[in-house]
């Protein structure tokens, strides 16, 4: 924990309860919540996120949880987690370690142990700590009282127990007092950070509206923790952050895939054309789907297709019935898709390809965090079939690409494929608000003119029109086989083909013209350039920031659009000794770039299942330069 | 529309493209597009709002012979795109042209779920119980037993009956009829064109390259009568050459008998009753094998809700209950904060 100032032992009011204890000032926290997957981590966790949000902290989540929906109780493979930084500064990550780690029983302490910072605090819900569940984790003695922890601040609380007494009286079932003990963690480390409690319970109330006994008894368990922490002598101290330095403004929290969806309602309005989505659940894109199937207020339908195939090919339709296609998937369902890509690439229409990645090959690891079909994005499909591909940064920034990829696909007339990943995907973090009015709209033109119209003759951005069917006098059709240079009608000259080839690439080329100049963040030139991509970017921020107080001489650029690359890359390339790509796959995007501009770059991958450490980045740097 | 222009009527002529018919003389897909370029113009509905979307196959080259707006997409996923282009454009007539291996193999998940679905999407498949396309390979309604290129030793895959699997799929409006009767065909176009939800039409169709002769019964008007079945609507199920052959039930067993024979009167035989509450007698009829007569005609019209009119309905009902949405309002929902 970053301690930066003892506050004095003043009393004061906090949530109704008098507090006397020293608080400390504290610059960033880093928390994990965790336990079985039945025992509610993930509402503990968002729950204290909203929690410092409202406090005006800037932070980052990082859920984490295993792909069973039910994993057997107390096994280490049905461990849960939940892990938030916050701080007084601007966020980037979740934080490498956790300073605090609350376990709900063994096998949660005992996979996340190996992760607490040295000295770290853990809060141990004793009341787990029996004999079967030892078991089931592989204890051969109980960790609490065995000496395991002694280089660490351990709190032992028998948040099961507690729990149970505080709900004796409300008449509720075991079982679902058992559910409540989630509200007690909470309440106690609401307490230890110095947080309120009303504005809790009022969203306990608000999420329990239909049950208004639990809702009651979850109050309770919110009130006994936060009691427990507060009356005990257990804590020494507790602990303040101050509201971070932020940019004026209003703020929500949004996970990426949250964010993706209002980028995408906002293209449709502000193309002021509906929006298509087409799509098949799949973890861990199947959100965006769930989000956007409850906007029909807005021009938006949605479709639950019986396949991934269906569910791009439905969107194909759509954009050439003359909506904004979109279709949203993850690795094996964007494989299924593969041929429908290249039958979009034939008809020239605008449709945004969403590719929320976790870990592959096949079914990989679905609720883990990987960047692997960077290459399958760029390359992956039949002949010479050229896609933009771009890619998203943090959850907030979700929502930009949304907006970004249906520019590029409408002005190109285009398939666009839009990486996320499961790393920001389920991750929040603080969304300022941005006013719509202030949001620059998206041109979109359809023909109606049938003066001289040749389906594909195309504009200054080699796109051809986009014509909705229901307009008179320009009946034409499409397909998949090669076409002519001009009228679309199937062509197999050899010639022509040829002519196509290259000119649906030059079209994706040319984008390259439209991406603005690219940020450098650290010096013009020198020893040592990072080049990222995707949610890598607050690990790199943070090691970058580390390493240049430290003096190094080390700059990074943050690629946004993957194909085309940025024009200026391989000038910016050349201005440094030494580029490194850290990436979660084997060197994909190093691949693009030693193809592209001829330059050997050092590769620095990790295939976890798990984002960059800011520690392993930065160590990587202090080798480099 | 502009009231003043003086509307011309449609004709056949104008649902013509200018490109060549690039099919093998003979072959049975010329008598759909015909029939379908004669049906269109009396309709009623503006050329343009026509949309005809095909997959892979020598069937699916339909589209480009059409003065529409149209699509010839990938192998089997033409019931998909056309979803997309329905649910998006209600206000468009999407027609679908397949084949039995676009239909059924490939395709076979994509086509299921638009009959289950119930979209008002008008589907053709032309069966010749043969790939033609990629030359000669057995189809899954090739019969058992069948020699072609990829079974010289006889197919050992069991066929279905397209009919079959679009009632199994819960299909709102089922029927069947032959390239080689035009009337029938161009009748039960205009039936499945008249129908809200998804229409399905099977067309028998000969492939004079690959499986030459397939319908030849049924195409040939010395044993037609005696090899189809016609079905019609509230009507005894008659058919042969003099119209005394009939299908009585035996229990759950379809059997001929002859009308005036053995005691047997018009009041023993089967009613055909296309809008029955239950399918299982079109389920029946689409069973029909040797020595029954195939049958043709519609085998089941129902109606039900339709499926894009529901999505329509949906997102009515959504703003009428939280007003048209707006990006200032769906911004700031949620749990918002302000820094100042
Ligand atoms: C993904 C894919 N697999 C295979 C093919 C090859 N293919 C094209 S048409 C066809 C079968 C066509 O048979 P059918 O649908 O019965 O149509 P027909 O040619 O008989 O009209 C096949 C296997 C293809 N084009 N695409
Ligand atoms: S191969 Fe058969 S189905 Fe194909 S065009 Fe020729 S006759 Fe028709």
């Amino acid at each position: 924990m970053n301690t930066q100032t003892m506050a004095v032992d003043e009393p004061r009011v906090v949530g109704g309860i008098q507090k006397t204890r020293p608080i400390e000032e504290i610059k960033s926290v880093v928390i994990r919540f965790v336990g079985d997957s039945g025992d509610g981590m993930q509402l503990t966790g968002n729950e204290f996120s909203k929690s410092v949000a409202r406090a005006g902290h800037d932070f980052a989540t990082h859920p984490d949880y295993p792909s069973e929906i039910r994993a057997p109780t107390g096994t280490l493979f049905g461990v849960s987690g939940y892990q938030i930084q916050f701080s007084s500064g601007e966020v980037f990550t979740s934080g490498d370690a956790p300073d605090v780690l609350v376990a709900m029983n063994p096998a949660a302490l005992k996979t996340n142990l190996p992760d607490v910072k040295h000295g770290g605090m853990i809060i141990a819900n004793a009341g787990a700590f029996n004999k079967a569940n030892l078991q089931k984790a592989g204890y051969q003695s109980n960790p609490l009282d065995d000496g395991t922890l002694t280089d660490f601040r351990l709190y032992t609380i028998d948040i099961s127990e507690l729990t149970a007494q505080a709900l004796k009286d409300t008449g509720i079932s075991k079982k679902e007092i058992g559910r409540c003990k989630n509200y007690y963690a909470l309440g106690l480390m609401l307490c230890l950070y110095s947080r309120p409690l009303e504005s809790e319970e009022g969203n306990i109330r608000a999420k329990f509206a239909k049950k208004p006994e639990i809702a009651e008894a979850n109050v309770i368990a919110l009130r006994a923790g936060y009691a427990y922490a507060e009356s005990t002598e257990m804590f020494v101290s507790t602990y303040q952050v101050r509201a971070a330095d932020i940019k004026p403004g209003r703020y929500r929290s949004l996970t990426g895939n949250h964010a993706a969806a209002l980028g995408f309602a906002a293209a449709s309005e502000l193309a002021q054309v509906p929006l298509f989505l087409g799509s098949y659940p799949i973890t861990p894109a199947t959100d965006i789907l769930q989000e956007l199937s409850a906007l029909k207020h807005f021009n938006i339908t949605t479709f639950q297709a019986e396949d991934e195939i269906a569910g791009i090919c439905s969107a194909i339709g759509a954009a050439y019935g003359g909506v904004l296609g979109l279709t949203t998937t993850s690795g094996p369902g964007m494989a299924l898709k593969t041929e429908a890509l290249g039958l979009a690439v034939m008809l020239e229409l605008p449709l945004v390809i969403t590719n929320v990645q976790r870990g592959g090959p096949s079914t990989g690891l679905p609720t883990k965090v990987e960047q692997s079909d960077l290459l399958q994005a760029v390359y992956g499909r039949n002949g010479e079939c050229p896609i933009p591909v771009i890619a998203a940064r943090s959850p907030a920034d979700c929502f930009d690409c949304a907006i970004e990829a249906f520019r590029i696909a409408v002005k190109y007339m285009t398939p666009v494929i839009f990486l996320s990943d499961g790393g920001i995907g389920n991750a929040a973090e603080p969304w300022r608000i941005p006013d719509p009015a202030r949001l620059s709209p998206l041109a979109v033109k359809f023909r109606t003119d049938p003066e001289g119209f040749q389906p594909y003759a195309r504009d200054e951005n080699l796109a051809r029109a986009w014509v909705r069917p229901g307009t008179p006098g320009m009946e034409h059709r499409v397909g998949g086989l090669e076409k002519n240079f001009l009228t679309g009608n199937i062509s197999h000259d050899p010639i022509n083909h040829e002519r196509m080839v290259d000119v649906r690439a030059a079209k994706v080329a040319g984008i390259a013209k439209d991406i603005p100049p690219l940020m450098v963040e650290g010096p013009g030139s020198g020893d040592l350039l990072i080049v990222g991509w995707g949610s890598t970017y607050g690990s790199i921020v943070q090691a970058r920031e580390k390493a240049a107080l430290a003096g190094k001489s080390v700059a990074h650029v943050h690629l946004r659009h993957l194909n085309p690359l940025p024009h200026d890359l391989g000038d910016i390339m050349s201005r440094y000794k030494t580029v490194l790509v850290p990436e979660l796959n084997l060197g994909q995007l190093s691949k693009l770039l030693r193809e592209r501009y001829l330059r050997d770059v050092i590769v620095m991958s990790k295939m976890q299942g798990k984002m960059f450490k800011v520690s392993e980045i930065h160590d990587r740097i202090l080798e480099l330069c | 529309m502009n009231q003043m222009t003086e509307i011309k009527p449609l004709t056949r002529k104008d649902f013509e493209s200018d490109q060549d018919v690039r099919w093998c003389p003979g072959c049975g897909d010329y008598a759909l597009l015909a029939q379908v370029q004669k049906l269109l113009p009396t309709l009623g509905i503006p050329r343009e709002h026509f949309a005809f979307i095909s997959g892979i196959g020598c069937s699916s080259r339909f589209p480009y012979y059409m003065e529409t707006y149209g699509m010839h997409s990938i192998h089997g996923r033409a019931p998909a795109i056309a979803s997309g282009l329905k649910l998006a454009r209600p206000e468009l007539s999407v027609w679908v042209v397949s084949g039995d291996g676009d239909s059924l193999a490939i395709g076979g998940n994509h086509f299921i779920h638009a009959m289950r679905r119930n979209i008002g999407l008008k589907i053709i498949l032309l069966n010749n119980r043969i790939y033609g396309l990629t030359k000669g390979q057995y189809s899954p309604t090739s019969e058992f037993g069948k020699k072609t290129k990829t079974t010289p030793l006889g197919s050992i895959d069991r066929p279905f009956s397209p009919v079959s699997v679009a009632l199994g799929a819960g299909a709102t409006f089922v029927a069947r009829t032959v390239d080689s009767d035009h009337p029938h065909l161009l009748d039960t176009l205009r039936r499945a064109a008249e129908h809200p939800g998804t229409a399905f039409v099977e067309v028998l169709q000969n492939c004079i390259v690959f499986n030459d002769g397939a319908y030849n019964a049924l195409a040939d008007k010395e044993t037609r009568d005696d090899a189809r079945l016609l079905l019609r609507d509230g009507q005894p199920m008659r058919f042969g050459k003099d119209g005394t052959k009939g299908i009585r039930m035996r229990g759950f067993e379809p059997e001929v008998v002859t009308v005036g024979e053995g005691g047997v009167t018009e009041a023993d035989l089967a009613v055909h009753d296309e809008s029955a509450a239950n399918g299982g007698l079109a389920f029946f009829l689409s069973q029909f094998a040797a020595p029954l007569p195939v049958p043709l005609g519609v085998f089941r019209a129902v109606e039900a809700p339709v499926y894009e009119q529901l999505s329509t309905g949906l997102a009515d009902d959504a703003r009428a209950k939280r007003g048209q949405g707006t990006l200032e309002k769906l911004f700031n929902s949620g749990d918002t904060w302000t820094i100042d």
